[in-house]
Parts: structure tokens; sequence; C-alpha cells
């Protein structure tokens, strides 16, 4: 359970997430100060830790499109906040499992800001108005990723199946 | 059942018979490609092999290149400490695709990648940049990742879990109108089809418009099929791709031309008559916010840009300066032109399109990203309006969440730069 922090529209793009003047900034320690960034006001809640873990982003269609810097998916991870979106770009949506990011698909979710979610099977409830909205499953593709808790992991294990080089 | 070309590809890659969309497939990597993101994918690289007592060694030096573009020269320590980390790199594992900060052989990776006959027609090519739908161009099927995925590649050489994409066929009839183009096609496909129209599906290209249009024009709608959500765009291989190879790549070694099945099956077919298109424009701050330029015209804007890797070959710098020359920028208005590589910049140079650029009163800026990305150069200021042939005009996209940018072909650019605002180029001097 966790309360909706921010609330997006549609074609929030990682430029905005994580804008591209911080990217030279790569490691995951340090990534997370620059979450969104340019909005200002959220961005100092975050970093002054106003915000607590597992909190919502909620965002309409297309989360998370341009640019594939996966700083992006790294500093809202860092933050461990949940995304439900509408519907989700498709290199964040990688970048995301890459690195264990939770994120939701649910095409009809309707919440505000202050609203409390709860993710249950196959459906995000919102406390708050009492509503349930259904889940779309994430790429049955990259499930074992999932499984293996993200894709460094799952290369080194497949890494380690072939014979050394 | 037939193939479209990427299911194609994709089977050929995997090692199998044939592949169809929703399947499942682990194709080999032909090209793994890098700007300055490089160094998190060395990061990720080190942290894949980290307890395994093996020594992190990428699969195939001869198959990763690493470009620096983004932000050259460094605007930064930072960034300048990550450019010697990847030179380092390149240099350990004798990565030869490497293309350093250099007046002759660098510039903006999607550029140098068609320049130097690294893609051919048929391979896999992965990259740690959106843009990098680019390679399509040339008949490859070519989509950007992430920098953990990239680190994937390097350690094992497939791209893991890959789903078939389904695809859209857009099929282009009639010719161009006078100042219109490749730029004005793709911003009206993506207006049709929204920012995420083609999520998670490729854009395959046909039609007498494309079998006409050069690499360079390709180069651009393969580019910017990303902005619809596009996995890929792709255009078949044909004469023109084996011309560009051999006479402008160098490339000597046998083409293989990988071609869709006449039966192949799509998700759907978009059809795009050109001959009445009008130069288009998107607005701020989403790509497909797209209209055409009379509906925006008299707009006054601060700064004009002209390159990137959508818009900063030879033929936009030239169309651009066929417009320019003998003329002035428009007081007020600053005009920045910034060639797509260290090659396209010396041709310009011989040409004589530079001279006209600097006697208008424009800028010419080092072959890169520059202004594109807003990291350095060219930021704009509280309230200013940007024209740019770039392929983004998300908010904040140029340097400024308190600024607009609008994005426009290389004529509108022109045009629009000797009035100091948004101008369609018909209705200009010639
Ligand atoms: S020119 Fe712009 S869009 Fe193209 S690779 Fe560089 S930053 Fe990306």
């Amino acid at each position: 359970m966790g309360k909706v922090v921010l609330k997006l529209g549609r074609d929030i793009s990682t430029d905005d997430i994580y804008p591209g003047r911080f990217m030279a900034t790569v490691l995951p320690t340090e990534t997370p100060q620059f979450c969104f960034h340019d909005r200002t006001e959220f961005n100092a809640r975050l970093n002054s830790k106003q915000i607590a873990p597992g909190s919502f982003v909620v965002a309409d269609e297309n989360f998370g499109c341009g640019s594939s810097r996966e700083q992006a998916a790294s500093a809202i991870r860092g933050h461990e906040l949940n995304v439900v979106a509408r519907s989700i770009a498709r290199i964040f949506m990688q970048n995301a499992i890459n690195l264990g990011l939770s994120l939701i698909i649910c095409p009809t979710i309707e919440a505000s800001e202050g609203d409390e979610l709860e993710l249950a099977e196959g459906k995000v409830v919102n406390k708050t108005t009492g509503k349930q909205f259904a889940t779309v499953p994430l790429p049955p593709a990259r499930q074992a990723i999932i499984d293996a808790g993200g894709l460094v992991p799952y290369t080194r294990k497949k890494l380690l199946e072939q014979p050394a080089r | 059942m037939g193939m479209t070309v990427v299911e194609k590809i994709l089977a050929r890659a995997a090692g199998l018979p044939a592949t169809k969309a929703g399947d499942v497939v682990e194709p080999r990597v032909d090209l793994a490609m890098s700007h300055e993101n490089g160094a998190l994918v060395i990061n990720q690289f080190k942290e894949i092999y980290k307890d395994t007592g093996r020594e992190p060694k990428p699969w195939d030096p001869s198959r990763i290149a690493l470009i620096f573009d983004h932000r050259v020269p460094a605007e930064g320590p930072k960034t300048a400490t990550n450019h010697k980390m990847i030179r380092g790199f390149a240099a350990q594992h004798g990565i030869c695709k490497f293309h350093d900060i250099r007046g002759d052989r660098g510039g903006i990776c999607h550029q140098i990648l068609p320049e130097y006959g690294y893609v051919r027609p048929g391979s896999v090519v992965v990259g740690t940049d959106s843009h990098t739908t680019s390679h399509g161009a040339l008949g490859a099927f070519s989509f950007g990742i992430g920098a953990t995925e990239m680190a994937s590649v390097w350690a094992l050489g497939v791209a893991l879990n890959i789903e078939v994409p389904p695809t859209i066929k857009v099929v282009v009839r009639g010719r161009f109108p006078e100042f219109v183009g490749p730029k004005d096609l793709i911003l009206h496909i993506i207006g049709k089809l929204t920012a995420q129209g083609a999520n998670f599906r490729v854009l395959e290209f046909h039609g007498e418009t494309i079998t006409a249009m050069s690499t360079s024009g390709r180069l651009v709608i393969c580019n910017m099929s990303v902005e619809a959500g596009a996995t890929s765009g792709i255009v078949p291989a044909d004469d023109e791709t084996e011309r560009y190879l051999r006479t402008e790549a160098g490339v000597t070694d046998p083409i293989d031309r990988v071609l869709p099945d006449a039966d192949a099956v799509y998700e759907s077919v978009l059809e795009i008559d050109v001959s009445k298109l009008e130069p288009q424009i998107a607005c701020p701050h989403t790509v497909d916010n797209v209209k055409p330029v009379q509906q925006v015209a008299g707009k006054a804007l601060q700064q004009i840009v002209i390159g990137s890797c959508t818009n900063g070959r030879l033929d936009d710098l030239a169309a651009a300066a066929r417009i320019l020359e003998g003329k002035k920028v428009a007081e007020g208005t600053r005009m920045l032109v910034f060639p797509a590589s260290g090659r396209i910049y010396a041709q310009a140079l011989e040409a004589g399109y530079l001279k006209t650029f600097m006697k208008a009163g424009a800028v010419v800026m080092n072959p890169g990203c520059g202004p594109c990305l807003g990291v350095h150069q060219g930021a704009l200021g509280d309230g200013e309006v940007a024209l740019a042939t770039t392929n983004r005009n998300f908010k904040g996209r140029m340097g400024n969440p308190k600024s607009e940018v609008y994005l426009c072909s290389p004529a509108v650019a022109a045009a629009s730069a000797i009035t100091g605002v948004i101008t369609d180029p018909r209705a200009g001097g010639r």
C-alpha cells in the first residue's frame, strides 16, 4: 500500500524523468538526486526524503517515451517508487525490467494525488475511491528476467552456462 | 506464410527457418553501438562478471562501435572522465570501430555507422540510443536498447528474449512538391500515428517515393520512426542501398539484400500520397503535435538550429545554403549549424555551404549532437523559442523547461532564419 505522490499526463518522456543535462552521471547511487529534476517541488520532496518508499507515480499513456537513457529507470528505482501507467514505451519498459523497477501497466487506472493504492493479483485497488482496475501482464518474453531479479543476474547465469572464452 | 523483412532477418539471426510476430528469439548481434553512455555500459558489463572468476572481455570487439558525439568536446570534467574511461576500454580491447573527438573521423553515431559501412542489409544492429532506428535505412533491423541490455550483448553476443515485433507497412506514393521532403513526410506520419501509434512495432517503408529517395532521406524517416514509438523503421535494401554502400561508404564485400516476401503478413497498411504534402511543423511539447507550416507561420524565433542525426547531412546543408545564399539571419535571431560528421563538414566546406552560413551570420559548430539534447552549446533562455531540424521537442529538451522547440525541415529552418519568424519556404524569395 502506498500513496500517489505524482500524477502525470500522457507521453511523459525520459527527458522529463531525467533531463539530458545530467546524463554524465551514471552510477545508480548518484542518479536518484536528478529524478524528475525539472519538476522542482517534487524533486525537492524526493531528495529531502519526504516521500516514502513504495509510493506511486501514476501516468497516462506512453510513459517513458523518447531517449533510451537508462538513468530514467535507475533514478525512479533509487527512490523505490512504483510506476503505474496506462501504457509504457518500449525501451523504458525494458530498462525498468532489466533494473528491477516496479512497473505496472493498468490501461484504465484512475487515481489522484494523495489516493492510497494497493497492488493485488491482476489489479490495482484505489483504496480512497474504492475502485479497482485490471492490470496487463508485462511481456511474457521478459518474465525470466523479472524472475531472475534483473538482467545482470540473468545474463551472469547465461554466461556461466557457456564455456569460458 | 510469408515473412516481413524483420521476421526474415530475425529468423536468420536466430538460426531458425522462420519467425512470426510474437515469437521470442535470441538473435546474434552483428553490430553493437554505444556513445558516451558506453561509460554506463562498461560499469554494468563489469557487474555481470563480478564473482564469476572470469575476465570481462567482450564477445567480439570487431562488432562493437563506440562513438563520441553527445557531449563533444566535453562540457565538463565528468563527461571528460567518462570519455577517458571509454577511450581506455576501447584501447584495452582493441575496438577499432572507435570514433574519438576528431575533425576527420568524428561525428554523430547515426551518421558514422552508415558513412563507414558498418551497417549492412539483413544485419541486426543494436545501439544504446533510441534513434538507432536510423539504420533501418540500409535494410538492417536496428533498434535502441538500454545500457544494461548492451552490457548483456557485450557478454553474450546475442540479444536476449526479443519478441518479434508486428510490422506496419507504410506505402508512400507521389513526388514531393518543391521545398517538401523526407522530414515533412515523417512528421506527417508521426502526426497521423501519434507518439505511441507504432509502440512495439516496425514501420516497413515501401512505394515509389521511397524507391526514388536517397539513403540520406531514408535515414531521416527511419531515424524518426521511434517518435511514433516504433521499435524500428526499415527500408528493404534496393539499388540505392547498394549505390550508397559502394560509392559513399566504400563497401567492397558482397551485399546480401534481405527482402520481405510478397505474401508477408502486416498488422496494418498505411498509404500516403506526398504530391500535395505541405511543409510540416511539430509544435511544443510533443513530436506528434504536427501542423502544416501555414498554421504556425509568423511565430517569433530566437534560435534556429540546423543539424543532428536527423537533418545534419550534406543534402540538408545544401538545401539550407541555397535559401540563405546572399541573405542575412534576422536581427534578434541566432542561427546554429552543426554538420553531422567531420566528413560532411569537409564536404560542406568544399561546396561553399559553410561560407554561406557564416556570411549570413550563422554560427557553424563542430560535428556532434550540439544543442539537440540540451547538454551544452545553444541552450535556450526562459521563454525563448527555437526552430530546429532535430527530432525532439519535449519540454526541456534544448536545456530549459521554460522554453519551446518547434521541429521542421532544413528548408523551413533556413527560410525562417531570414525572417526571424516561422516562414513557409514556398512563400520565400525563390
Ligand atoms: S543528434 Fe540528438 S537525437 Fe541524434 S543522437 Fe545526438 S542527441 Fe540523439
